[in-house]
C-alpha cells in the first residue's frame, strides 16, 4: 500500500457494523476476489438514499471512518475485497472485529485503531480530508492534530511491501516438516477411511 | 506454570516463534467449503504450490447447496459453479470430498463431528466463523479468511498471535426447555457482541458438564457472536464416549493412546485466565433476541428495554417495552450449524407432535447432514414434522444465511435457531429472531413468539 494516503473521510458514525452488511451473501457466489465493490453495503445503501457510500461527495474517499467493532461477524474476506475493490485503503475504528482485521492486513486495507473520542471528533468535522502516513504511524487532521496509531512492525512491512506471510511461512518449510513429524504422534483423526 | 487448557493445545501447536514475527501455529485439521475456497485453490495454481497435507483436509459442500427434497446441485449459476469448481479443486489436490447425496453430506461443522474428525486438542480451521463449534470436543478450533485458507493449504500452518484467554463460568441450575442455545444467548446478551474480542474461551461449571456434545457445540458454536476468537470445552467422558467407534476416530491399541492425551487437556487447578466472567443462568427462562445483533437478547418473559438502540427497532420494527412474547412471525427455521443435530429435531419435535403449523407459517426444518435425515426419518421424526405441516428438508445452511433460494421475504419475520439476526442475513429486509429449536416450534404451532413452556 502506498505510504501516504491523503483523502476525504467516508464516515459511517455506526457501531458494530458486521460483514454481512458490509458485503451480504447474496453476493459471495463468486469464484474471484475482483469486482465486489460495487456491491459494498448493498442493503444499507437500498435502505438508506443518503447512506454515505451513494453520495457522489464521497466516491473518491480512500479513509473510512467507523464506530467501534467495524467487521464483526462472519469471516467472509469478501467484506474486505469489497471495500478494497470500491477504493477504500483505509478504515479507522475505536476498534475491530479480530477476523476482519487480519483479513484487511492481507488486502491492502489498514485498519487504524483510534480512541473513541478521537474518533467522534473527526466524525464532527464534516468532510474533512485527512494524512495518514503509514510510514511514521500517525494521522493528520485539517487542523495539524496528529495521532499515533500502533501497527505491528511485521504487518507494517507486509502492508507496505505488498507481501503476505505466504513468504515467510514457505521459508520455515524445513521447521514445519520436522514439526509434522514429532506432532503426529499426537493426532488421532483418520480421513483416509473416508 | 500452571496452565489452562487453551495455553496448553497453544503450546503444543508453535511451530517457530522468531521474535519479530507472529508465532508459525500449526493446524491439524482444514475444513473447506464451496465458498471460501475457490481463490486460495486458485492462489495455490498461480505460485506452483502443493497442498502441504491433503490429508489432514476435507471438504463438503454445503453454504449454497439447493435444500429441496429432489435437489439439483444448486438453483443459480454463480453457485453452480462454486460447486463444480469445489469438485474440481479438491480432485486436482487429492483433498476428500464429502458430496451430495454421498449420505454423509452437511454442514462442515455438523459432519466434523459426525465423523470423528473433531478430536480434543487439535487445531482446526475453516473459512468460516462458526468454525468455534469444534470447540466442544476440547479443540481449539477457529474461522479464517480466505487468504490464510491458502496458507494452510501451502504450509499446514498460520501466523498467529497468541490470544488472550477467558474463562466463562456458567452457575446455577436450568429448568425445562431452557437449553444450550439459551445459555449462550444469554452470555451474549451480558457481555456483548464484542465481549470477549482477542480472547479464546473456555466454558465451564457443572451446567456444561452434564450437557451433551450435541448441547455442547451449539454453545461453542456461538463464540463469535461475543467476538471471541474461539471458545472450547474440556473433554470428558461424555467426549470420549461420542467419538468412541465413529468412523474417523482411533481404534483398538490408537484408542487406548488417544484417551492417555486426551485425558491431559484439562486446565490445571491454579491455572490464570485474562478475564473470568460468570453466568447466572439460575431459573432462567429461555431466550429470544429482539433486535438486530445477537447481543440484544432477553429472556421470553421481558420486555425490550427502554434504552433499546433506536436503529435496531426501527428495522424491527418494535418499540422500547414492548413484550417479545406475543410477537406475530411469518416463517420459522430450524436449521443451522448452531441448532440442526439431531437432538435439536428431537425437542422441535416434542412441540410438533400432535399440533399443526399455525395458519400463515411458513416452516422450514433442515437437517444439519444426511446423516441427520436420515436418523430423523428413523425415529419417524419427519412425519411429525410433515403432519404438522412443517417442510422437513435436505441438508445445508439454507436459511440462515440465505445464499441458496431459502430466503425470509422483505418485511417478513422469522423465528430462527441460527446464530445471527444482523440485518437482511436471512433474506433483504429479513426480520429475524434468534431462539432454541423447542421455541422456535413453539413459535410454529401458535403463530407468535411464546413462552414454550406454556405448551409442555
Amino acid at each position: 500500500m502506498r505510504e501516504i494516503i491523503k483523502s476525504k473521510i467516508i464516515p459511517l458514525p455506526r457501531e458494530d457494523i458486521d460483514t454481512d452488511l458490509i458485503i451480504p451473501a447474496d453476493f459471495l457466489t463468486t469464484t474471484s476476489k475482483k469486482g465486489l465493490g460495487e456491491h459494498v453495503f448493498a442493503r444499507l445503501r437500498m435502505m438508506e438514499s443518503n447512506f454515505p457510500f451513494n453520495l457522489a461527495k464521497y466516491r473518491e474517499a480512500k479513509i473510512l471512518v467507523a464506530g467501534k467493532n467495524f467487521g464483526c461477524g462472519s469471516s467472509r474476506e469478501h467484506a474486505a475485497w469489497a471495500l478494497r475493490d470500491w477504493g477504500i485503503e483505509v478504515v479507522i475504528a475505536p476498534s475491530f472485529a479480530d477476523i476482519f482485521f487480519n483479513n484487511a492486513m492481507k488486502n491492502g486495507i489498514l485498519p487504524i485503531i483510534l480512541d473513541e473520542k478521537i474518533v467522534s471528533e473527526i466524525f464532527a468535522k464534516e468532510d474533512c480530508e485527512i494524512e495518514v502516513n503509514v510510514a511514521a504511524q500517525k494521522v493528520i487532521l485539517p487542523n495539524g492534530e496528529v495521532f499515533n496509531f500502533e501497527i505491528d512492525s511485521y504487518r507494517k512491512e507486509c502492508l507496505l511491501k505488498d507481501m503476505d506471510d505466504l513468504a515467510y511461512l514457505v521459508s520455515q518449510m524445513s521447521e514445519i516438516k520436522s514439526f509434522d513429524k514429532r506432532h503426529s504422534k499426537n493426532i488421532f483423526f483418520d480421513t483416509k477411511v473416508l | 506454570m500452571a496452565r489452562n487448557i487453551i495455553q496448553k493445545i497453544w503450546d503444543e501447536h508453535v511451530v517457530v516463534s522468531k521474535e519479530g514475527f507472529p508465532d508459525v501455529f500449526a493446524i491439524d485439521l482444514h475444513l473447506i467449503h464451496e465458498v471460501t475456497s475457490p481463490q486460495a485453490f486458485e492462489m495455490l495454481r498461480e505460485k506452483g504450490l502443493k497442498f502441504h497435507a491433503s490429508d489432514r483436509a476435507v471438504a463438503t459442500v454445503d453454504h449454497n447447496v439447493s435444500t429441496a427434497v429432489n435437489r439439483k446441485i444448486a438453483t443459480d449459476a454463480g453457485s453452480q459453479k462454486q460447486i463444480m469448481t469445489l469438485r474440481k479443486n479438491c480432485e486436482e489436490f487429492g483433498v476428500k470430498l464429502i458430496d451430495m447425496d454421498s449420505g454423509r453430506q452437511g454442514i462442515v461443522h455438523v459432519i466434523g463431528p459426525e465423523l470423528g474428525l473433531t478430536q480434543p486438542g487439535i487445531t482446526v480451521v475453516c473459512g468460516d466463523s462458526h468454525t468455534s463449534t469444534h470447540g466442544a470436543f476440547g479443540a481449539l478450533a477457529f474461522g479464517i479468511g480466505t487468504t490464510e485458507v491458502g496458507h494452510v493449504m501451502a504450509t499446514g500452518c498460520l501466523l498467529q498471535e497468541k490470544p488472550k484467554t477467558m474463562k466463562v463460568n456458567f452457575i446455577g441450575k436450568i429448568g425445562e426447555c431452557v437449553t444450550a442455545k439459551d445459555l449462550i444467548l444469554k452470555l451474549i446478551s451480558q457481555i456483548g457482541v464484542a465481549g470477549a474480542r482477542g480472547h479464546v474461551i473456555e466454558y465451564t461449571g457443572e451446567v456444561v458438564r452434564k450437557m451433551s456434545m450435541d448441547e455442547r457445540m451449539t454453545i461453542c458454536n456461538m463464540s463469535i457472536e461475543c467476538g471471541a476468537r474461539a471458545g472450547l470445552i474440556a473433554p470428558d467422558e461424555v467426549t470420549f464416549e461420542y467419538l468412541k467407534g465413529r468412523e474417523c476416530a482411533p481404534k483398538g491399541e490408537k484408542w487406548a493412546q488417544a484417551l492417555q492425551y486426551w485425558s491431559s487437556l484439562v486446565s490445571d487447578v491454579d491455572a490464570e485466565y485474562d478475564n473470568v466472567v460468570e453466568v447466572n443462568v439460575d431459573e432462567m427462562a429461555p431466550m429470544v433476541t429482539w433486535g438486530f445483533n445477537p447481543g440484544q437478547g432477553i429472556e421470553v418473559s421481558e420486555v425490550i428495554p427502554e434504552n433499546a438502540d433506536v436503529q435496531a427497532l426501527d428495522y424491527v420494527r418494535l418499540e422500547a417495552g414492548q413484550k417479545i412474547e406475543g410477537v406475530p412471525v411469518n416463517y420459522v427455521f430450524i436449521g443451522s450449524c448452531t441448532n440442526a443435530r439431531l437432538s435439536d429435531l428431537r425437542e422441535a419435535a416434542r412441540i410438533f407432535k400432535g399440533r399443526k403449523v399455525a395458519d400463515g407459517v411458513i416452516v422450514y426444518v433442515v437437517p444439519g447432514s444426511e446423516s441427520v435425515r436420515e436418523a430423523a426419518i428413523k425415529e419417524g421424526l419427519d412425519k411429525v414434522f410433515t403432519d404438522a405441516g412443517a417442510d422437513f428438508r435436505n441438508p445445508g445452511c439454507s436459511m440462515c444465511l440465505a445464499m441458496n433460494e431459502d430466503k425470509v421475504p422483505e418485511g417478513k419475520r422469522c423465528a430462527s435457531t441460527s446464530n445471527r439476526n444482523f440485518v437482511g442475513r436471512q433474506g433483504k429486509g429479513a426480520i429475524t429472531h434468534l431462539m432454541s429449536p423447542i421455541m422456535a416450534a413453539a413459535a410454529a404451532v401458535t403463530g407468535k413468539i411464546t413462552d414454550v413452556r406454556k405448551l409442555i
